[in-house]
């Protein structure tokens, strides 16, 4: 069982980053994402071999977790296919920024499960869950940020005074909260305290910037979600997700930052200052 | 996942470093109209993250542990789906675009 897990793991490392290698060249662009979407096929539906895999406290629970594994499953496919399959267009960069802090999310909750069961696994694993579940909060709430930008529901940059210190005294929490971990851990409402304000830190980030600069912030987030899932990935011990997640974080910033310089920016430029281009809304 | 596979420690940093090395080089000499299909495209990649919060959920043992597992799992579905759904009309339309001009124009 474990063995035909690892093969089904490694088959789809290998589809995920030769798809992605066509995918960045027109001609092969097509059959890349499909080689990819069979490799994700293939890993989520072997990862319902971990059901064999369950024992002690979890094993009474198996039944009720497979359902709820199943309607997650049809649910959140279900919906992601019918909306990106009726979404206009020139919709489509919000729908990748939605798709994207819904990757953010998951890694983060993953890295919640980790630390709110298993606080005692070495500080080393434990920092690589912190450090995920920050990366996952921040792109989460930076992406619906971005996502309700672009859908015209935030018409007006926020920028208010004082907001870079704000944004400091927000990080300093979080990062404060993080740093405490380790000696309290069994302790919701410390984890509570961190994500929250590593969510806020995310959208605090995100809402000076003008819709103009949001491709980039988006391209950010992407990168950053990647980060998330490949750290998820070293503290799950899951190769396939290691390499997968980090292959799109640097992937992804890369294409960050070379879509700053086609826009002749700098990507600090876009982030932290407020002078940019403003509420140019494209919805 | 546990066992002799367990990849700890150092093997863990250079699967780091070659991972990342990877995914600099697929993307180094890239097009520029091709950076949106890509980022979409890469999106889809991170989708994988699904099969984190599948373990997740499968072993968990408490009522909060299976609520933020369930909600992992459905976030990270409907990043895999969704971003995959994007991509392919992002390039179906970029490759009509290009190749589908001509019949287009006579229309």
């Amino acid at each position: 069982m474990e063995l035909l897990l690892q093969s089904c793991d490694l088959a789809t490392a290998f589809l995920l980053i030769y798809g992605l290698r066509r995918m960045s060249s027109p001609a092969t662009a097509s059959s890349g994402i499909a080689l990819a979407g069979i490799g994700m096929l293939i890993v989520t539906l072997a990862s319902f071999l971990y059901a064999f895999g369950v024992k002690g406290e979890a094993r009474p629970h198996l039944p009720v977790n497979l359902l709820l594994a199943g309607i997650a499953l049809f649910v959140g496919t279900g919906w992601a296919w019918w909306r990106g399959g009726r979404v206009p267009l020139t919709a489509m960069p919000q729908m990748v920024a939605l798709y994207n802090g819904m990757g953010g999310a998951a890694a983060a909750a993953i890295s919640a499960i980790e630390l709110l069961v298993h606080p005692d696994v070495g500080n080393v694993r434990l920092g690589i869950a912190i450090a995920g579940g920050f990366i996952g909060s921040f792109s989460f709430s930076g992406s619906l940020i971005a996502w309700a930008k672009l859908e015209g529901k935030l018409p007006k940059p926020w920028r208010p005074r004082f907001l870079q210190i704000g944004n400091g005294l927000v990080l300093l929490v979080a990062v404060a909260s993080a740093t405490a971990m380790p000696a309290l851990l069994p302790n919701s409402q410390l984890l509570t305290l961190f994500f929250v304000f590593s969510l806020a830190f995310g959208a605090l980030i995100t809402l000076p910037i003008g819709g103009a600069d949001m491709p980039v912030v988006i391209s950010l987030c992407n990168a950053c979600t990647g980060m998330a899932v490949g750290f998820e990935g070293f503290v799950l011990n899951h190769p396939a997700l290691m390499i997968a997640g980090t292959v799109v974080g640097a992937a992804g910033s890369l294409l960050t930052l070379l879509m700053a310089r086609a826009m002749n920016r700098s990507l600090g430029n876009i982030l932290f200052s407020n002078f940019g281009e403003t509420g140019r809304e494209e919805t | 996942m546990d066992g002799e596979t367990a990849i700890t420690g150092f093997l863990a940093v250079y699967l780091f470093l070659l991972a990342a090395f990877t995914g600099y080089e697929v993307i180094a000499r890239v097009p520029a109209i091709l950076h949106t299909p890509l980022m979409s495209g890469s999106n889809f990649i991170h989708g994988i993250v699904v099969v984190g919060a599948l373990y997740a959920l499968l072993h968990a043992s408490s009522v909060p542990e299976q609520a933020i597992g369930f909600l992992g799992v459905l976030f990270g579905a409907a990043n895999a789906a969704g971003g995959y759904v994007v991509t392919v009309r992002m390039l179906r339309m970029f490759h009509s675009g290009k190749a589908a001009k001509p019949p287009r124009s006579s229309s």
